[in-house]
């Protein structure tokens, strides 16, 4: 069979941690933003915006660490000790964030505090994230296939800077939902926060793009030669004319358009780490044939997601649509 | 500060500690969403305005319960890696698939279909939200077979082969590595207990509201409904515990004669230690109360036959005995109390006295939580039972762990107790103060749309929580 179906897994779970930052990426964001949101109708609305999704959302967590495991156990295994403290942090946070959804409206007397749990779960778990990205592309210790480093290894500029940024990426995620869904005095608010997220945003990519080439001399080489340049320069390119419309369809006040260019902002992250990390699954030191789980696994998996992930791609999209619409000031109930 | 403990052990303490405090969600959830399915179900076919009261009711229980599972669960998938990274390179290629699979069928399918299921009802018609309510309901049911496949597979490794990188992988179908031999007996067994836990806390809920007002009709309801379950189930779990046993007996011999206490072989049969203070380090039980050759009788179904002991196995293999013994006592002691409730529900109703006898109810109320306690002491027996192994004969727990650093594992551990605590005490208290209210008889007639569950506008939550307290 010609097909490598390492390849087709490392598509597949690269598939399902876009679709996880994407997803929970606009309802994280929205948990960072919380406190910019006036209390009463303007959080209620955020809240009522993401609480039929969240959970979906967060799913393609597990689908991305459960699939990690499964299709390339090595690499799961040489990540997480090597993240350990930033993986329980934001465990920690998705768990506070996570109960705030319900206990927020069980004890109304105690709303503010878990609008506060909420809030600061959903940033701890973002700013966890985006430092894992950076530990990740900064190299990490490996020896006899297992993490030989500290369990501080991870903490550097680089690292917090790409903490940094998936905090601000995800507020512009969030910003640009709130776009979307709410309509008024919320919208408003949203359209403010979503043009200095935006700027941030790009900010953000252009400090991390910049430094990740001198990380590495490889990094240097994937980007910068020829002919690669030729194919590279398009994502610069590419974020540019995103940039241009999104705050073109800012000013204009479309209402799903910044949205949509929030994503498409993303998307081309995504592919620019493709093309920084890729063929590694742990940069400089394991790639994704060396950490792949054998071929009985792969094919076993293979099976049941190439009919299954359209499936649950259908079904998530019916409840969405089910929620469409905005969620007005009563709820969508 | 934490630098001279031993990281194993503290790792051993996170895993413990988070997939306990994780299990009491689903074995709740499981159980719930079943019931909140047959329910809708009735509501939709008789009309009768109490089911519709009593499913709203329990879905905002649901709703509490649900979230918390998921968050938990979530931090279980990631901590296979942070602790136990050894464990995922080799078994990563067995149980990572399944797992997969319980993403795939079980996990989107209840997340998918719950924000319809919680929020949904003004979207969509009766029938379509019936519909998700059943597809969160077979999702419970789809996790639970995987991860059962899972952790049966760590009990009873069958169907692999050890490849030159000393990883566990399939060796031909898959068939054999879900369906080992002790799978069919812990989902039996898992489920029922799922159900039962469910039962008893809707009977113990429905009975609180009963010693207030007899004449409820949602309580009346709810505990007749639970009492059944009680009568009808328990006697079924005890079966179903007790093949389980004979099954564990033939497959890991070791962790019966733990739980039964049993040091020494007994050539002529086997007594039942019923009390006693187990101690590995002597090897005996001290002040053991026992019935002679009961204990063939019951593992072998002969009072004679012969029993082998734990010293028949390398010292190093032995479980730690005494959690193993009395976790056991306690998982199978509220099993046959809950059996009695059972028994005594059913007098009460061929008297007719089933809403009318408050020292059943009040029973009943102090039997409210004895499915989590009866879950969590099975799962303790199961799992520490397989000590000292992950893979059951093939990868020991010491040899599983990540190269991990005792300070980040203690100060993981505090968090996590810390957090957990916190968050899951809180949920714990707002899901008594909702059990706490009366489920009110909103709805006499056939109605058109039943209130969901979270997310009500502030004001009528405001409103509605006053009302409850």
């Amino acid at each position: 069979m010609s097909i490598d179906l390492t390849i087709v897994w490392a598509a597949i779970i690269g598939f399902a941690v876009m679709a996880y930052v994407v997803m929970d990426g606009f309802d994280l964001g929205i948990g960072i933003l919380f406190p910019t949101l006036a209390v009463g109708e303007e959080r209620d609305q955020a809240m009522n915006s993401i609480a039929p999704v969240w959970d979906g959302n967060e799913t393609w967590l597990v689908m991305g660490g459960g699939g990690l495991l499964a299709a390339f156990p090595l690499a799961y295994a040489i990540i997480l000790p090597a993240t350990y403290p930033l993986m329980i942090a934001m465990l920690l946070g998705l768990v506070f964030r996570g109960v705030a959804f319900e206990f927020r409206w069980r004890d109304s007397r105690h709303r503010a505090l878990w609008d506060v749990a909420f809030w600061l779960g959903s940033l701890v778990a973002a700013f966890a994230q985006g430092v894992t990205l950076g530990a990740i592309l900064q190299g990490i210790h490996v020896e006899n296939d297992a993490y030989a480093g500290g369990w501080l290894d991870w903490l550097s500029p680089f690292s917090v800077l790409t903490g940094i940024s998936v905090v601000v990426g995800y507020g512009l995620l969030g910003a640009t939902w709130l776009i979307w869904k709410t309509e008024g005095t919320s919208q408003r608010h949203a359209r403010r926060a979503a043009f200095w997220l935006g700027a941030g945003t790009l900010a953000a990519l252009g400090a991390v793009s910049a430094a990740t080439p001198f990380l590495d001399y490889d990094y240097w080489r994937r980007w910068f030669t020829m002919p690669n340049v030729l194919a590279t320069a398009q994502v610069p390119l590419l974020v540019v004319i995103c940039a241009v419309t999104f705050f073109w369809s800012l000013k204009q006040g479309r209402e799903r358009l910044p949205f949509l260019m929030s994503l498409a902002l993303f998307l081309l992250s995504f592919i620019g780490l493709g093309i920084s990390i890729y063929p590694y699954a742990v940069p400089r030191a394991i790639t994704i044939w060396d950490a792949a789980a054998p071929p009985q696994s792969q094919s076993f998996m293979l099976v049941g997601a190439l009919i299954i992930i359209p499936l649950i791609l259908a079904y998530t999209a019916w409840a969405y649509w089910v929620f469409r619409g905005k969620v007005g000031t009563a709820g969508y109930h | 500060m934490f630098d001279n403990l031993d990281p194993v052990i503290l790792a051993r303490a996170q895993f413990a500690f988070t997939v306990s405090f994780h299990f009491i969600f689903p074995s709740f959830s499981i159980g719930l969403a079943s019931y909140l399915m047959v329910l809708e179900a009735l509501w939709l076919k008789t009309g009768q305005g109490v089911y519709a009261n009593l499913f709203r009711y329990w879905l905002k229980i649901f709703a509490v319960v649900f979230g918390m599972g998921v968050v938990s669960g979530v931090v279980l998938s990631y901590q296979f890696g942070t602790n136990w990274s050894v464990f995922s390179t080799k078994a990563g290629p067995i149980i990572g698939p399944l797992m997969a699979y319980e993403v795939m069928t079980a996990f989107f399918l209840e997340a998918g279909f719950l924000g319809v299921m919680l929020f949904g009802i003004n979207k969509v018609g009766k029938g379509l939200h019936f519909f998700a309510t059943c597809m969160v309901a077979l999702g419970t049911l789809i996790s639970a077979t995987w991860i059962i496949a899972v952790n049966s597979w760590m009990q009873t490794p069958a169907g692999f082969v050890v490849n030159a990188k000393g990883q566990f992988v399939a060796a031909g179908s898959w068939l054999p590595i879900i369906f080992t031999a002790s799978f069919p007996y812990r989902l039996v067994h898992t489920v029922i207990a799922a159900y039962l836990t469910t039962a008893f806390v809707v009977g113990g809920v429905g009975a609180w509201h009963l010693l207030r007002d007899r004449s409820n009709p949602g309580a009346r309801k709810m505990f007749s409904m639970a009492m059944w379950m009680a009568a009808i189930v328990t006697p079924i779990q005890i079966l179903a515990g007790d093949a389980h046993g004979l099954n564990t007996l033939e497959h890991q011999p070791a962790k019966v004669l733990a739980m039964e206490g049993h040091y020494e072989p007994s050539p002529n049969g086997a007594s039942l230690i019923l009390f006693g203070l187990p101690s590995n380090k002597d090897a005996a039980v001290r002040y053991k109360i026992e019935v002679p050759y009961l204990g063939s009788l019951i593992l072998k179904h002969d009072p004679t036959a012969p029993l082998p002991g734990l010293s028949d196995f390398p010292r190093d293999q032995w479980p730690p005995v005494p959690i193993v013994f009395w976790s056991f006592r306690i998982m199978v002691g509220l099993g046959f109390a809950m059996l009695g409730l059972g028994l005594w529900s059913l007098l009460a109703r061929f008297r007719g006295k089933l809403y009318d006898w408050p020292w059943l109810h009040r029973a009943s109320v102090a039997f409210g939580p004895a499915g989590f306690v009866a879950v969590i002491a099975g799962w303790v027996t199961t799992e520490v039972g397989r000590q000292p192994f992950t893979i059951y004969g093939l990868l020991r727990t010491a040899e599983s762990s990540s190269p991990l650093a005792a300070p980040a594992v203690a100060v993981s551990l505090i968090a996590f107790v810390v957090v957990y605590f916190a968050a899951f005490g809180a949920g714990t208290y707002y899901l008594l103060r909702l059990m706490a209210k009366p489920p009110e008889a909103r709805e006499k007639e056939p109605p058109k749309v039943p209130q969901r569950a979270a997310g009500i506008t502030p004001a009528a939550a405001g409103a509605q929580l006053t009302a409850g307290e």
